[in-house]
């Protein structure tokens, strides 16, 4: 039976090392096409998404394929949840039919926890609540990777709304492994100081402009408005005082590269000239999601 | 015929009589009738206790029962099996039923199906507002002549402080403490555990120890305003309990209790994400299960109560945040509060025996022929007959209750009951005794 993957917090850095290394396996090198191969063949990826994505499902789908795998996508509008069936018997009946691992999305944290604890398929977490989002970690590191060769000593700049990112915690967890320095900035009432004890390296700063300072990447957050049940602070204030502009990046490393996990809000959290600049990786990223979930799913199915 | 029992050779604990000392226990008519060395009843039934401690019924002025309308959880017959299993011989249950007991006619079905079914005494609880909705003052006299001992909204806060001092003003002239659920809905609004570093880390939103503290702090200068006998009930945070303390040393009425899982357990016990560590308040940090036990301690922690929270599987089977808040805690009470305060030498059995006994009938006040939580001749004949070392392993399969959520599950004690006597008859026994 495969290795779940519920979060990054539990992973060691040789394993983390070791699906980064096979991702490089799987990405296009410049060449039109991702890497067909045919390891996976006869197993099945159920990615069961109780909250919406595209860009997330899509990837894992596609993974899923390259690696010769067969998928069958459920929807939460078009699962049994809707019509009020529990979380745990939906999964169930899906255990029931073999999968070989469940890929999972929910809005709730900890969702993915709770079903490992009572399935025995393997379970992969596509993001949970605002808890982690491990595969987006992973294809982050990838792409720092691939464009500073180091995440050793690197200082990244994660700007927004931390409280409520799955993305930010993941990367805090991989990035502090390995020994980068983590800042992380943001309104107060989105920022609590409890995050500054979620893993060594790590401080916070309410100052953007001393956040970016000589950081290497700066990764931009959306605001999670459906999360937030008061508003931080008024739009246009956010944008002033948070989102990220062309003087942000001229205060950073000459190198910096800026990053945005998506969807992207132009104008609330990050400035058009920085996203569509040569700084930005924010279609690499998407990119190398699909090379990371093919590693995650081979650690999950064949390791 | 005149019914006896004679408990006989116990070590015999009774706080409020400053017996402890190894003696007989006479209950005749349902009433205890002497406490003595070598006492002669003939005819009694005798019961040998020899090895065991004898203390009064023990007392739970907080529970959750769920009748009438979620007897898919609970009802008051099982909940009053599983608090006999548990030692415990008297219940006060709260009125966030279906409908809420926010009338004399709830309080009345209550009182009729526990003297029917139940098999320990059971006193209802009314609701401060009508349905528990914080707007409009429930038929408060009308419960109270029905049979409701005290009132509250638990489960929620009166969020309104003017409705609170009306209340309060009311409950003064009836002579029954409010107890309050204390939290300040804005500040713990979508939370679901302490906030803490562990709350940030695990994604879930948090309840600040400071949703506690602010309604404690409101509701004490009420409680100096009208003069009423104020409880706070579950206490769990270190400020709260000073505040308490700080009012009793003003002379004021107020009165406070803890439960057995905020004093054994901290947000870094929490199994992540699983739904039996979810309850109200929540289970804090270190610091603040620290002051809670100091506070019992010394003294400004007044009782024990369990706070038993039943809901049935299917309810708590569910992702964290959607989960239901509460645990049942009736059959593990005496086990943890032995484990958490008397084996690690922090109270006396005696004081422990004291905050499930006389402490909290002190805190409701009953009288006369209700009088209960002592070895006194004209007291109701209930007695808890436990073992403060023996081991056992608490199995939730085997319990009363009819629902399953605890954090206690599988684990091990040293002591726990053994016989408990609701008015001189005998309704539970441990297995192998």
């Amino acid at each position: 039976m495969g290795r779940s993957l519920l979060g990054i917090e539990d992973l060691d850095r040789a394993e983390i090392e070791r699906i980064l290394d096979r991702a490089v396996a799987f990405q296009p090198h410049g060449g039109p096409n991702f890497a067909k191969v045919n390891t996976c063949t006869g197993m099945m990826v159920v990615n069961a998404f109780f909250e919406n994505s595209t860009r997330t499902r899509s990837s894992f789908e596609i993974a899923a394929h390259r690696l010769g795998a067969d998928t069958l996508s459920i929807t939460a509008a078009g699962s049994s949840v809707a019509k009020g069936e529990s979380l745990v018997d939906t999964l169930n009946t899906l255990a029931a039919m073999r999968p070989s691992v469940i890929v999972m999305r929910h809005q709730a944290s900890g969702a993915p926890h709770f079903l490992a604890r009572h399935l025995s398929t393997p379970i992969i977490n596509a993001g949970d609540g605002t808890h982690e989002h491990p595969t987006q970690a992973l294809l982050d590191a990838r792409t720092i990777l691939d464009r500073l060769g180091r995440l050793e000593g690197l200082r990244v700049a994660i700007i927004g709304d931390i409280q409520h990112s799955r993305v930010a915690r993941s990367n805090v967890f991989l990035l502090s492994k390995f020994g980068a320095s983590v800042v992380l900035c943001g309104p107060p009432t989105l920022l609590p100081r409890e995050m500054a004890q979620l893993a060594p390296g790590v401080e916070l700063e309410y100052d953007m402009r001393r956040a970016v300072r000589d950081a290497n990447v700066i990764m931009m957050l959306r605001v999670q408005l459906e999360r937030i049940h008061e508003p931080p602070m008024q739009a246009g204030e956010y944008f002033r005082f948070y989102g990220l502009r062309q003087e942000h990046v001229e205060l950073a490393h000459p190198d910096v590269i800026v990053m945005h996990p998506g969807p992207m809000n132009r104008g609330r959290e990050i400035s058009s000239e920085v996203a569509d600049s040569q700084r930005s990786m924010i279609l690499n990223q998407v990119e190398n999601g699909v090379p990371v979930r093919m590693a995650v799913l081979e650690r999950t199915l064949l390791w | 015929m005149v019914k006896k029992l004679l408990i006989r050779n116990g070590r015999v604990i009774c706080p409020a009589s400053g017996i402890d000392s190894v003696a007989d226990v006479l209950i005749e008519d349902g009433r205890v009738a002497a406490v003595g060395e070598q006492l002669s009843a003939p005819g009694a039934e005798t019961l040998d206790a020899a090895g065991l401690v004898v203390a009064p019924g023990f007392i739970d002025i907080h529970v959750h029962l769920r009748e009438p309308g979620f007897t898919h959880a609970e009802t008051i017959a099982t909940g009053s099996r599983a608090a006999a299993a548990g030692g415990f011989t008297t219940v006060c249950c709260m009125p966030n039923t279906n409908p809420v007991n926010d009338s004399a006619t709830v309080t009345a079905y209550i009182v009729e199906k526990a003297r029917r079914e139940a098999v320990v005494h059971v006193f209802p609880i009314g609701a401060i507002t009508r349905g528990s909705e914080g707007e409009e003052l429930a038929a408060i006299g009308s419960m109270v002549a029905a049979g409701a001992v005290a009132i509250s909204d638990d489960g929620r806060p009166v969020m309104n402080a003017r409705v609170m001092r009306r209340a309060m003003e009311t409950a003064r002239v009836l002579d029954i403490p409010v107890i309050q659920h204390c939290e300040d809905l804005h500040l713990s609004a979508g939370g679901d555990m302490h906030e803490c570093a562990d709350s940030v880390r695990l994604g879930l939103r948090g309840i600040p120890a400071a949703a506690e503290d602010v309604m404690v702090a409101r509701d004490l200068l009420l409680a100096e305003l009208t003069g009423a006998r104020y409880h706070v009930a579950h206490i769990s945070t270190k400020n709260a309990v000073a505040m308490v303390a700080w009012a009793r040393r003003q002379g004021l009425p107020v009165t406070c209790e803890a439960t057995p899982h905020h004093i054994a357990l901290d947000t870094g016990q929490m199994r992540p994400y699983d739904s039996n560590f979810k309850m109200k308040p929540p289970l804090r940090g270190p610091e603040h299960v620290e002051a809670v036990i100091q506070g019992i301690v010394s003294g400004a922690v007044d009782c024990l109560a369990t706070d038993h929270a039943p809901h049935a599987g299917d309810d708590k089977m569910q992702e964290f945040e959607r989960c239901p808040f509460g645990i049942i805690g009736l059959e593990t009470a005496l086990g943890v509060a032995l484990e958490v305060l008397v084996h690690s030498g922090r109270i006396s059995l005696n004081r422990l025996v004291a905050l499930f006994t006389s402490e909290p009938a002190r805190v409701i006040g009953w009288k006369g022929d209700q009088a209960r939580g002592a070895l006194k001749p004209g007291y109701s004949g209930d007695v808890t007959i436990f073992h403060p070392e023996y081991p056992w392993t608490y199995d939730v399969k085997n319990s009363f209750s009819k629902s399953s959520n605890t954090p206690f599950n599988g684990r091990t004690f040293r002591g726990g009951p053994i016989v408990t006597i609701v008015s001189g008859e005998i309704v539970w026994k441990a297995p192998g005794f």
